[in-house]
């Protein structure tokens, strides 16, 4: 699984950060995504990384599997 | 069908049946037509949304516009009418679509992230000891909005956005006239008067003397004009203020009438950050919903909506819709209520909500371990709710302890 995030269309709600503070951080200049592992293989941080992917408003982070 | 809804024939029915659930009729409606045809009280014929993956749907859909222009009043109230037809001034980009509002969005969110909001616990919480050691001193009674939960988050974003000490009072009685509901149209837009004009004297000597705050980093990105600067300023004001501190009050006043939710919570503080959730769930004090307006032709799940139809999705009834959470009429502290849309979805999401997150944790925190013993003060009287009023809570909240 790999998780990719286009930090143009990120408005930096921090939902993915909340969901997840260690595979998720945000960049202080403009609050978007920084992704801290974009291939999580343990199976918490995958179901993790799923819920983030759902709960992200703005539709910047998206799976590839 | 023998039970029909009643169409929605003049703006959103807000009679609640009982003071912490949405109106009756709104759960009717998701069940039998969660995109239902609603006119508005301007007599404009547009929609009611209330099903909770609809709602979600469309407020992450870019053929959906934000402009205030095409947006109507969802039921008479003088105030909101204030909100939308008074002379605002501009950068107020919760009303703006991209590329206008991604501008304002990428020069604030920085400032708001989790991390940042997180270093700012220490301070949070001793703000909040400061005003239980006021009220201790002072009381019982006391009243949890006035004594606590406005002043509470008032400093909190006098502070974050440099609104230095001794224009604090001035800040503070020109937002409570806002918040209160017994001042004319008129006195409110003098209040608001006062408001820009103190916003734009800061402005002015932020420029000159920078500090170390949100506005005056602001200021000196160079990124937006006086007027804009003082319009987006005003709308992280009252943003970050009234909601927080009437989902503190209400949320208290929640847990005082459900015993056995705050048992729960007093014996295990590890809940408390699922409770604040469960709480913005429940409550969901932006009571009169979001609305979107298409700019073209969508259809929805068979339904149509024509361009310029304006859209209203009802948070509050969407936040209880019994498929996205079981048993949704039950406060639950236990619950895993996370993804609900408290603070909308979409591009517009909440800007402030990991500020007001931690600063509904310490509130309530505070409250639980200072007063043991925390009660309604007058439990036979029924409490005045924020009906009318933009954001929903209780005007007064009388404890004792």
């Amino acid at each position: 699984m790999r998780v990719e995030a286009d930090t143009e269309v990120c408005v930096g709600s921090g939902m993915c950060a909340l969901t997840a503070s260690h595979l998720f951080d945000q960049s202080d200049e403009d609050g978007s995504v920084i992704l801290l592992d974009p291939e999580p293989s343990a199976p918490d941080a995958q179901r993790a990384v799923r819920e983030a992917v759902g709960r992200c408003p703005s539709g910047a982070l998206s799976l590839v599997e | 069908m023998t039970d029909m809804v009643c169409p929605i024939t003049n703006g959103l029915p807000t009679h609640r049946e009982q003071p912490l659930d949405p109106p009756e009729v709104l759960g009717q409606l998701r069940s039998e037509q969660p995109i239902a045809p609603m006119t508005f009280p301007d007599g404009h014929r547009g929609w009611l949304v209330t099903r909770h993956d609809q709602v979600k749907a469309i407020l992450a859909d870019p053929r959906f516009s934000s402009r205030a222009s095409a947006k109507h009043l969802a039921f008479p109230s003088d105030r909101a009418a204030l909100d939308l037809e008074g002379d605002m001034p501009p950068g107020q980009f919760e009303h703006m679509d991209p590329p206008e509002h991604t501008k304002y969005r990428k020069l604030l969110a920085g400032q708001f992230t989790l991390r940042r909001m997180k270093q700012l616990t220490p301070r949070i919480e001793k703000i909040a000891a400061d005003h239980v050691a006021a009220i201790r001193r002072q009381g019982p009674p006391a009243d949890l909005v006035k004594d606590f939960a406005v002043p509470m988050s008032a400093q909190v974003i006098c502070e974050l956005l440099g609104i230095p000490v001794e224009d604090r009072e001035r800040f503070e009685a020109a937002s409570s006239s806002l918040l209160s509901l017994d001042i004319s149209p008129e006195e409110a837009m003098g209040a608001m008067g006062n408001l820009l004009g103190l916003l734009g004297e800061l402005v002015q000597r932020k420029a000159v003397e920078p500090t170390d705050d949100l506005l005056s980093g602001l200021v000196s990105s160079g990124e937006l004009n006086p007027a804009e600067l003082v319009g987006a300023t005003l709308l992280l004001l009252v943003a970050g203020h009234e909601t927080t501190a009437n989902q503190l009050a209400l949320g208290t006043y929640t847990l005082l009438r459900e015993p056995e939710q705050m048992a729960k919570l007093r014996a295990d503080e590890s809940l408390i950050e699922g409770a604040v959730e469960e709480l913005l769930r429940y409550l969901t004090i932006v009571h009169i919903g979001v609305q979107r307006t298409p700019l073209e032709e969508v259809e929805i799940d068979g339904v149509v909506l024509k361009p310029g139809e304006a859209v209203l999705l009802h948070l509050p009834t969407a936040n209880r819709d019994p498929k996205r959470f079981p048993d949704p009429d039950r406060l639950d502290v236990t619950r895993k209520a996370l993804g609900h849309l408290t603070f909308s979805h979409g591009i517009h999401q909440c800007l402030g909500q990991q500020l007001a997150r931690i600063e509904l944790r310490v509130g309530y925190s505070t409250l639980l371990r200072e007063f043991p013993e925390l009660r309604l003060a007058e439990p036979d009287v029924e409490l005045p709710m924020r009906s009318n009023m933009t954001v929903y809570g209780v005007h007064r909240l009388p404890v004792a302890w």
